[in-house]
């Protein structure tokens, strides 16, 4: 990855246009050609920099839903617990972290009801208190991971 | 709202757009719609905040940002507002909620830090508990240890057939 890298995947993370030709409009914007820009978009594209590309939806508008949720996993059975939740397909992210409560895990749902109903089968197949933390408003964040 | 032709489209771009000269007329081709009309029903989902932006998702870890906190606050109710507000506004700072607290858990304002490392991401904490008065709540800090699972949201019709379903 080169300094023209890393100004495609800055640029890239602010918006894409959505005209006829929007590579060619960004790729002025680089001052680079419009093929240079997409042989190098695939390029990060097939080595994993960079892993999708295109519309980023608001799931809750659009009759989704979504919850931040975690379990205590006792360690002698945290590998066990944690492939039970990976396993959920309304499972989006799963994380370990550093705390009693040491899985985090993201529930996303095409209706409201079934992030309940997701939660409930989490809990009676690891047998754990799940906790549900809803988000209740979210404050806008500028999301740019500058490379 | 989302007629069946925006459904359709969202559905044929959920996967990404092509990587071609015209992308928007390549989607039109799968989803049998002109490259006017793409552009037009997209330029209206984005207006309508249905899509919130066009662009990448980048694998952070490789791009070096390889520890991640979580940073959970216990905010008296009042001033969640004006501090989640101040907090998200700083470029380090990825997601930034209020969550209802919890039995045992008081916690209610949640934020993320990603930084190269965990030196940074605590030094960044620093900056925030200074900069928005912050060293007096009760807080936790919980890195990231692994990621099991990490994939988008993905878009399906029936999503919206039944929205309060």
């Amino acid at each position: 990855m080169d300094d023209i890298d890393r100004k495609i995947i800055n640029i890239l993370q602010t918006g894409f246009p959505i005209c006829d030709s929007p590579y060619r409009q960004l790729a002025a914007e680089l001052h680079i050609g419009e093929t240079e820009l997409l042989d190098r978009l695939k390029k990060l594209l097939d080595n994993g920099t960079l892993t999708r590309f295109g519309p980023l939806y608001n799931a809750e508008r659009l009759g989704g839903a979504l919850t931040l949720a975690a379990v205590k996993a006792p360690a002698e059975c945290f590998d066990d617990i944690a492939g039970i939740i990976n396993s959920f397909p309304e499972v989006a992210h799963n994380y370990a972290r550093n705390h009693e409560l040491n899985i985090w895990f993201v529930i996303a749902t095409e209706t409201p009801g079934q992030v309940e109903q997701t939660i409930q089968a989490i809990a009676r197949q690891t047998g754990l208190s799940v906790y549900n933390m809803p988000k209740i408003k979210e404050y806008f964040v500028n999301l740019v991971f500058k490379a | 709202m989302l007629d069946s032709r925006d459904q359709h489209l969202l559905e044929c771009i959920q996967l990404g757009l092509p990587v071609c000269s015209r992308p928007y007329a390549e989607i039109g081709k799968q989803c049998e719609m002109s490259e006017t009309e793409v552009i037009a029903r997209l330029g209206s989902l984005k207006q309508q905040g249905l899509i919130k932006r066009m662009g990448v998702i980048v694998k952070h870890q490789q791009l070096g940002y390889r520890a991640n906190a979580m940073v959970v606050w216990d905010i008296p109710d009042g001033q969640v507002a004006p501090l989640g507000g101040h907090i998200s506004r700083f470029p380090f700072v990825t997601l930034c909620y209020q969550r209802p607290r919890q039995a045992e858990w008081p916690y209610n304002l949640y934020c993320m830090i990603h930084g190269k490392d965990r030196a940074v991401v605590l030094m960044q904490l620093e900056q925030l508990n200074q900069a928005c008065g912050l060293a007096n709540f009760d807080r936790q800090v919980l890195f990231s240890r692994r990621c099991f699972k990490q994939r988008g949201a993905i878009y399906r019709r029936d999503a919206t057939d039944s929205p309060h379903g």
